[in-house]
């Protein structure tokens, strides 16, 4: 979806103002609203992949006017509501209405273990990659309507696989509930000169999947 | 815009709440009634990104990279493998890569599409990580946004940005300063910053 999160290159937002001595939560719902998306989250049979466009998908304005927890607020009022654990009424209103679904709620005492899990977002995928490092590729014009994780500013520009990193779970697919749909993944090295028109030396690096990618 | 420095203990209650803070205290209350969320595994998770996982972590990484040379091979072949060696697993560091700065390389890390950020080694990302000002544009001109945090690279050192658009987690390694030789891990691992594992910041003894 090319929504307002997709912003590399983008002009206008002024400088980069960083807080001395900043602290991990500025206010206290921001510390509930991070926790809250992280214990719903065990329970509420979603994945990241949806969890990232359900915070993307609000109005462009409003969200390059909001804060990080304030995306995150909108996407977990959005999902309640998709997987059917809560109205919108319910929602508004703090009270519960309907019964809602029956789950068991992540305990404090399995928090730690369950957030320093080893985990692997790679699988098995029984297609042989197509590219192998050093190939040269170029990504593909791709304009999808739902979730994606090809930039914007990486469409249509050449690029050379630096790193294959096996098949990883797709989002473009996982964040629809189409399943995992494993797709190899590379990170592909761009001359910045290349993506910008300009004359900088510099090089950026981007994670992507193979359907977004062609042989050059 | 709530980034007044102050600690959420000094949020008060009641009336006083923004229109935000009351939208997620309905929601909690919700989440509670429906049996959803536990408020003591709430708490837990606040404590555990506010007290145990955070730039301490990765600092020890460097510090060690620095002084272990076999350590920092390992790291440069599987990071993962090597962090995860010194207890440093989970959410959003499953698939760590480690990039060492070099005299000619300096790299910098950005996630333009959210604010992706290796978690278990540097905790949760500051603001301005989040903001749209770095994230729109550290890819376009990131020898000005390093010059806005005092980084000046020189011409002949080429850039490096890292755009974390999968679930490839990177942390950089800056260089050992000069100045710090037979310092102990823990010395050292005391002046790396959290902007230096970012690559917006370098580390000075």
């Amino acid at each position: 979806m090319n929504g307002a999160h997709d912003c590399g290159g983008m002009m206008g937002f002024g400088p980069v103002v960083a807080e001395e001595n900043e602290p991990v939560f500025h206010a206290l719902w921001e510390a509930r609203m991070f926790a809250l998306m992280s214990a719903v989250g065990d329970v509420g049979g979603w994945t990241l992949d949806e969890d990232r466009a359900a915070c993307e998908a609000m109005e462009p304005g409003h969200y390059i006017t909001s804060s990080y927890y304030e995306h995150w607020l909108n996407g977990l009022e959005l999902l309640l509501q998709k997987h059917g654990l809560a109205t919108a009424e319910e929602i508004t209103s703090g009270t519960a209405t309907t019964r809602g679904q029956s789950v068991t709620p992540t305990a404090a005492e399995v928090v730690w273990p369950a957030v320093t899990a080893h985990g692997s977002y790679e699988r098995k995928a029984d297609a042989t990659p197509l590219f192998k490092l050093g190939d040269v590729v170029r990504t593909r014009h791709l304009n999808p309507a739902h979730h994606t994780r090809l930039p914007r500013y990486l469409r249509g520009h050449v690029g050379e696989i630096v790193a294959c990193h096996g098949a990883h779970v797709f989002p473009d697919s996982n964040s629809r509930g189409l399943g995992e749909d494993p797709r190899h993944l590379y990170t592909v090295r761009f001359k910045a000169s290349d993506v910008w028109g300009n004359a900088a030396r510099d090089l950026i690096h981007a994670d992507l999947w193979e359907p977004y990618l062609e042989a050059r | 815009m709530p980034h007044d420095g102050h600690h959420h203990d000094h949020d008060h209650e009641g009336s006083e709440l923004s229109p935000l803070a009351l939208r997620v205290k309905a929601l909690e209350s919700l989440l509670v009634e429906k049996g959803y969320v536990d408020p003591k595994a709430l708490d837990v998770l606040i404590d555990t990104y506010e007290t145990k996982i955070g730039p301490r972590n990765g600092a020890r990484v460097v510090a060690k990279a620095w002084t272990d040379p076999t350590f920092a091979d390992w790291l440069k072949r599987d990071a993962t493998a090597a962090i995860a060696s010194l207890g440093y697993t989970g959410r959003q560091g499953e698939h760590m890569v480690a990039l060492f700065n070099t005299p000619e390389t300096h790299n910098m890390v950005v996630c333009t599409l959210c604010s992706c950020y290796p978690w278990p080694v540097l905790g949760l990302p500051p603001v301005w990580y989040k903001s749209m000002p770095y994230r729109s544009r550290a890819v376009i001109e990131p020898r000005e946004v390093l010059k806005e945090f005092g980084v000046e690279v020189p011409d002949e050192r080429e850039v490096r940005v890292w755009d974390s658009t999968a679930e490839v987690r990177y942390l950089v390694i800056p260089e050992r300063p000069p100045g710090t030789e037979g310092w102990s891990e823990e010395q050292l691992a005391g002046i790396v910053t959290r902007n230096a594992m970012i690559g917006t910041g370098i580390v000075t003894a």
